[in-house]
């Protein structure tokens, strides 16, 4: 026996390293994941300490070598920094004209949310953070960031950039996080296509492929359409960018749905710094907060001088745009020229609700918007049609058309109590 | 180090010994640079520092308890940074570092062209075994990319001759 034995230590001993991996291996795949506390149990030990372990050495190596990045780029690389910031300046201006087209439709957008009681989810603190390491391995694609539970991260956060999503937290360690990227194939995210509003699922592939499913064969869907974020996985904020889809196939396991290849925004093979978001904050789009309770009387009397309830009123809305400080706060009149930052709500939301039913031109413009969920960033919505000219003059039908609402709605305003001398 | 861990081959003059330092060292570097150089190269996850060094220490020992021991230890360091449940590069490792160090027994392994051809053979069996395991145990199911996986197996061939000439430098003979 004794020989037996000796002769055979080598296979003897393979088999039982093997069997203990395999043990080790079974109880992770067999073992029902807790959903409270994901990756618990006795191999999580093992990856806290071995992170724990390689961390340190990790973020040394990176703040090294980011301090000399900085340093170069900062001082001495600043050949084009002129040029650079003309362009930039270019770009800013505009898009300051396109914000300025934007605002109106976007605030617009925001009030019919309100009315329709539709809950968005808006990115309320992020934490920016560093890439410090990677699984090193082609069938495992996930990130190392600096900040872990000691920054506040926990898991499930949703983890982007400013050109797109870019994972989820799988793990948190204290001072590190792992972060399984999107086009990792356990992972998954609710998407939808921005152009056909259909939804459906992203997965990463085995080859670092993403991929969207559970869309029907039988829909159309574009090459070249965007993919955005539905927020239906309560992980990601709605309407981030994810993709660009790059190819329409049927899916080879599904031949009822389509397998829809998608080019990731982010280069994520090239990730420096990212984003995490720590708090989402659910709530209702409230137009109080972001112009106002503007009523449809209101705007029509700022753009129509001719009206002749409030001449003086118009008058001064047209002043208002360049100093909307001028004017007390608290009325209804004031709130079309201030600033989200500085408008308060003074009015019900039952006055909101009235004041959009009152609406003629916007709110019929934007009837057909709202039934579609509109990004918090950037809606796509058409410009309404607006009751005055190029020249600022009021087309035929508006005076009496406004007439009407504006009596009672409109209260006189503070400067308009006394009559002009 | 005084201590040096005394793995004797099997070779009539050569005896191959390693430090302790080199013994830990070699391999902890090797798993950090596999998970820190794709932070900014991201090409470079194509080779397997682990599976190489892994290779290496068990050619050069020509134990199989040692061998197996060396492979099952990186594997499972390597499986604490993955997605994965722990025990697949494990498991492949393991069988690989035996397979390499009754390899050595027999063959000359210190040929440039022998240590090409015996990587690229191990990482083809070491991505074989990882997929077993992944589709028998696991239960993932995903096509292989068999073009690419030649390709790596020739890289990883290619890197396996100035590293294996590299880490020769620290074989302690006697």
């Amino acid at each position: 026996m004794e020989s037996f034995f000796s002769r055979y230590k080598n296979p003897i001993l393979l088999i039982a390293v093997l069997f203990v991996q395999v043990i080790i291996l079974a109880s992770q795949v067999r073992r029902p994941e807790d959903p409270k506390n994901p990756g618990s149990g006795g191999t999580r030990l093992i990856r806290v300490w071995v992170v724990n372990i390689f961390t340190p050495v990790e973020r040394a190596f990176v703040g090294t070598g980011r301090f000399f990045r900085n340093g170069w780029h900062n001082y001495v690389d600043l050949h084009d920094v002129r040029k650079q910031n003309q362009q930039l300046q270019a770009e800013v201006d505009r898009l300051r004209m396109q914000q300025a087209k934007l605002k109106e439709d976007a605030e617009q957008a925001h009030r019919l949310q309100a009315l329709l009681d539709f809950k968005e989810r808006f990115i309320g603190t992020t934490i920016a953070a560093q890439i410090i390491g990677t699984a090193g391995s082609e069938q495992s694609r996930v990130i190392y960031i600096d900040k872990g539970a000691r920054n506040g991260l926990k898991q499930d956060m949703a983890v982007i950039t400013p050109d797109g999503i870019v994972g989820k937290i799988r793990e948190v360690y204290f001072m590190s996080s792992q972060v399984l990227l999107i086009n990792d194939r356990d992972s998954g995210a609710g998407v939808i296509l921005e152009k056909s509003r259909l939804q459906g699922d992203l997965h990463g592939g085995s080859q670092g492929e993403t991929v969207v499913k559970n869309i029907m064969s039988d829909e159309k869907v574009d090459i070249g359409d965007q993919v955005l974020t539905s927020g239906g996985d309560r992980i990601y904020p709605k309407g981030l960018p994810v993709g660009v889809v790059t190819t329409v196939n049927t899916d080879p396991d599904k031949p009822l749905f389509l397998s829809i290849g998608v080019k990731p925004s982010t280069n994520l093979s090239r990730l420096e710094e990212v984003l995490v978001v720590t708090k989402m904050t659910e709530e209702l789009p409230n137009a109080n907060q972001i112009s106002g309770p503007i009523r449809a009387a209101d705007i029509l009397a700022q753009r129509l001088p001719s009206v002749p309830k409030v001449p003086e009123k118009a008058t001064d809305k047209s002043a208002d745009k360049n100093q909307p400080s001028q004017k007390p706060a608290g009325k209804p009149q004031d709130k079309i020229g201030a600033t989200p930052d500085s408008a308060q709500p003074t009015k019900p939301a039952a006055n909101v609700t009235n004041d959009q039913t009152k609406k003629p031109a916007g709110a019929n413009s934007g009837k057909e918007k709202s039934t579609k969920p509109l990004s918090s960033q950037t809606p796509k919505t058409k410009t309404p049609k607006e009751p005055v000219n190029e020249s600022g003059q009021a087309p035929e039908t508006a005076p009496p058309a406004i007439a009407k609402p504006d009596k009672p709605a409109t209260e006189p305003p503070a400067n308009a109590e006394k009559p002009p001398e | 180090m005084s201590g040096a861990v005394t793995y004797t081959s099997r070779e009539e003059i050569d005896v191959h010994r390693f430090s302790w330092g080199i013994s830990i060292g070699i391999p902890l570097l090797a798993i950090f640079l596999q998970i820190f150089l794709p932070v900014r190269l991201g090409f470079l996850a194509i080779f397997d520092l682990p599976l190489l060094v892994t290779i290496f220490f068990a050619v050069a020992r020509r134990k199989p308890i040692t061998g197996l021991l060396t492979g099952a230890l990186i594997g499972t360091v390597q499986d604490a940074f993955t997605s994965q449940p722990i025990g697949l590069n494990g498991i492949a490792k393991t069988m690989i570092g035996y397979l390499a160090s009754s390899l050595g027994v027999r063959l000359d392994v210190e040929n440039p062209g022998s240590r090409f051809l015996m990587t690229f053979a191990f990482y083809l069996a070491h991505r074989f075994i990882y997929m077993i395991i992944d589709m028998g145990l696991v239960g993932t199911n995903e096509p292989q990319n068999w073009g690419h996986l030649l390709f790596c197996a020739v890289c990883n061939g290619t890197l396996a001759i100035p590293l294996f000439m590299l880490l020769d430098r620290f074989k302690l003979r006697s």
